[in-house]
């Protein structure tokens, strides 16, 4: 079978996305995308900047948002309390491992 | 074609109510979704419960799965003839077809926008996760992604067909990033645009080194002499070994730094790997060992517990 060698782009800080792209590639109509910006889900990189812009964390944020909002039927408030939550549940995590990787093994 | 049985997924009966079909989906889709279910198997669940919810909350696409008749889950079946086929096509076979990419298919065709044009629809977008080695973080790495993916074919139906994409993971990956593949999900129809291809890394716990972000943890077990005289001792990295100083009166708990030897960062930087000084003892000491710490216990003036004297009582 052919395979195909493709490029990918890391989804960090560095990528950028304009708000119809992220909306796009989310699956949100923008408006919903713009209220969730209000209810603090993602902040684009100048908030006070006329169009606003993203990073490649804010795609990962909004897909989530994306995948809750039609699984389970939600509101934009609903989606927003949810994907903070899991933020901070994968940042807690995160910490965890960090601090779990400094402890010694028992071996 | 194989049948899928959407009631006993939903876990309902076939006369249930548009109001039981969303209860039941809904009870589901909490213990399984796939951003909040801890099931490792709950993004494989949540596709059928989701795949028969789509189906059954949709009045016409109910109506047309019921047309299918009742089989058991998993048997081979056609529909019937007629039921939704591309018209005049004597020859047409739905043996490799999946249920699933029919009734996608039944919204894309029958749904028109205004004055009957059909909707775009942008493709799907596909989420596989790649596990690496650390050592293939390290140095970068190329994965081959096997993937089934649906197309459609000249008749417009969707079948299931394979694609093989090769990916470079440039060097430096983290736990849990995630590269985007523009365009390499599933095909746009009606002018859509097409799906993204979503790659997770997961990095495989390696025997000697922890992870924190970019920087790597190891254990360095030292003898007792080794941490109270210092040494210099080889330690493994993952670019190789390097002799590393320990400094006498070394602390077991104590991380030794060494400078730009963990995982490679954006922007040319690294992370650190810090050594662990551990004091180990041996399993069992020979004779002459114990000779010696014996004439050293004797020796020695140092008390460990100094501290509980004077802290015990405060």
């Amino acid at each position: 079978m052919k395979s195909e060698h493709v490029e990918a782009v890391w989804l960090t800080e560095d990528a950028r996305f304009s708000l119809a792209e992220l909306a796009e590639l989310a699956g949100i109509p923008e408006a919903e995308v713009r209220e969730l910006v209000e209810y603090g889900a993602v902040l684009p990189v100048d908030p006070d900047a006329p169009a606003w812009i993203f990073d490649g964390r804010c795609l990962l944020t909004m897909r989530t948002a994306g995948r809750l909002r039609v699984g389970f039927d939600l509101e934009p408030h609903g989606v927003a309390l949810i994907v903070s939550l899991l933020e901070r549940i994968q940042a807690l995590e995160s910490q965890m491992g960090s601090l779990r990787a400094q402890l010694p093994e028992r071996r | 074609m194989k049948y899928k049985d959407y009631y006993s997924i939903l876990g309902i009966e076939r006369g249930a109510t548009a109001e039981d079909i969303k209860k039941s989906y809904r009870k589901l889709a909490h213990k399984y979704h796939p951003d909040v279910s801890k099931d490792p198997k709950g993004e494989e669940k949540f596709k059928e419960v989701a795949e028969a919810y789509n189906t059954l909350k949709d009045p016409e696409k109910r109506v047309a799965y019921d047309q299918l008749g009742s089989h058991r889950s998993g048997e081979d079946f056609q529909p019937p003839p007629n039921w939704n086929r591309p018209s005049g096509d004597a020859q047409f076979s739905f043996d490799d077809a999946d249920l699933a990419d029919l009734f996608a298919g039944l919204s894309g065709r029958q749904r028109g926008g205004p004055g009957g044009t059909p909707m775009r629809m942008p493709g799907e977008d596909y989420e596989v996760t790649a596990q690496i080695s650390l050592a293939d973080a390290y140095a970068g790495t190329e994965v081959e992604l096997n993937l089934t993916v649906p197309e459609r074919d000249k008749q417009g139906i969707v079948r299931r067909v394979p694609r093989v994409f090769k990916v470079r993971i440039p060097k430096g990956a983290k736990d849990g990033q995630r590269l985007r593949l523009a365009g390499r999900g599933g095909k746009g129809m009606n002018g859509g645009r097409d799906g993204d291809l979503y790659l997770n890394v997961a990095l495989l716990a390696h025997p000697l080194f922890r992870l924190s972000g970019h920087d790597l943890y190891i254990d360095l077990p030292l003898a007792p002499w080794e941490a109270v005289l210092g040494a210099t001792v080889e330690v493994p990295t993952l670019g190789g070994t390097v002799r590393l100083k320990v400094p006498p009166n070394t602390h077991a708990g104590q991380q030794l730094r060494l400078t730009g030897r963990g995982l490679p960062a954006p922007g040319g930087k690294a992370g650190d790997l810090f050594a662990l000084a551990q004091i180990v003892v041996p399993a069992a000491a020979g004779e002459k060992e114990r000779e010696l710490f014996k004439q050293l216990a004797q020796d020695s003036t140092f008390n460990p517990r100094e501290h509980f004297k004077s802290e015990a009582t405060t």
